[in-house]
């Protein structure tokens, strides 16, 4: 089954919130080895002008993959998950996402292209507080590879 | 750590930032899937990996970007300065149960913009001879 092209341009509805914790930032951080006091002292983290802790920069990823996740699980998409290959990503932060977030994402597929057999999917991810304050751009680009 | 960020006028093009070398063995990849919720098994279960034509478990793509990234924080003083990063995953970094595997991460500044005083930082990141990121960027906000 091919990647279902008609989806291109197409936007989600908002996800449920994602509240960011603390505690997640540190299990973060410790995963990716980031060891700047900002993710786990608070008193560190206001002394440098943010509300509370901050997440590393790749943080974004866990909320935008489930964003991500709306359109895979889409069964009009016709992506098999098991030929899925992350090929690129990006992030825009428009401030670090702080514990106490919460954030909502809005999913659009930005493009859907052939090549050779592979579909190329990009989708944009836009992240933002319940309030609507920009948080972060988070920009994916999956590999969906040809079947024998 | 210090936190103490670069002023834009003391940075240049061309400026080597330290390098840090990751070891990545199957405790790393168990921790980053818990942390992440990308629970995918090509991360933490060989024989499905194998299914799949690849030699062995693979670290995930966000794993080695999230990890290199700490090269930029480090030197930055402030995580929280990272405005932009992206990059592509051109090759796998496989992750053997025996002796795991070694990325080197290093940075160097393309650009500096003193008027908005951010500067941009490319990074290379190797395991081996594979590069296993390609147009790996940063973008940080200085002092």
């Amino acid at each position: 089954m091919v990647v279902n092209a008609g989806f291109a341009g197409r936007s989600y509805p908002p996800t449920a919130p994602y509240s960011v914790g603390r505690e997640k930032i540190r299990e973060f951080a410790e995963a990716v080895g980031a060891d700047d006091v900002v993710h786990f002292d608070r008193e560190q983290a206001r002394a440098r002008g943010y509300r509370d802790v901050i997440a590393p920069p790749t943080f974004a990823v866990l909320i935008a993959q489930q964003c991500e996740g709306q359109f895979i699980v889409d069964p009009e998409s016709g992506i098999d998950f098991g030929r899925l290959v992350h090929g690129e990503q990006r992030f825009v932060h428009h401030r670090p996402i702080t514990a106490g977030d919460e954030i909502v994402g809005v999913l659009t597929i930005d493009s859907v292209k052939a090549a050779g057999g592979n579909s190329m999917i990009t989708t944009r991810s836009e992240l933002s507080t319940i309030e609507g304050e920009p948080v972060c751009t988070a920009t994916s680009t999956v590999v969906i590879r040809a079947g024998e | 750590m210090s936190n103490v960020v670069p002023s834009i006028n003391d940075v240049e093009v061309g400026q080597e930032l330290p390098p840090h070398t990751i070891h990545i063995d199957r405790a790393s990849l168990v921790r980053y899937t818990g942390a992440s919720l990308d629970r995918n098994r090509l991360h933490w279960d060989e024989r499905f990996a194998r299914s799949v034509g690849l030699p062995d478990v693979i670290a995930h793509g966000m794993f080695t970007m999230g990890t290199a990234i700490n090269v930029v924080s480090d030197w930055v003083g402030d995580a929280g300065r990272v405005l932009e990063y992206g990059a592509r995953f051109t090759k796998p970094v496989v992750v053997p149960y025996e002796g795991g595997a070694d990325v080197e991460a290093t940075g160097v500044v393309t650009a500096v913009d003193t008027q908005a005083r951010r500067a941009t930082v490319e990074l290379r990141v190797t395991c081996g001879s594979d590069k296993v990121l390609g147009r790996a960027i940063a973008i940080v906000a200085l002092d």
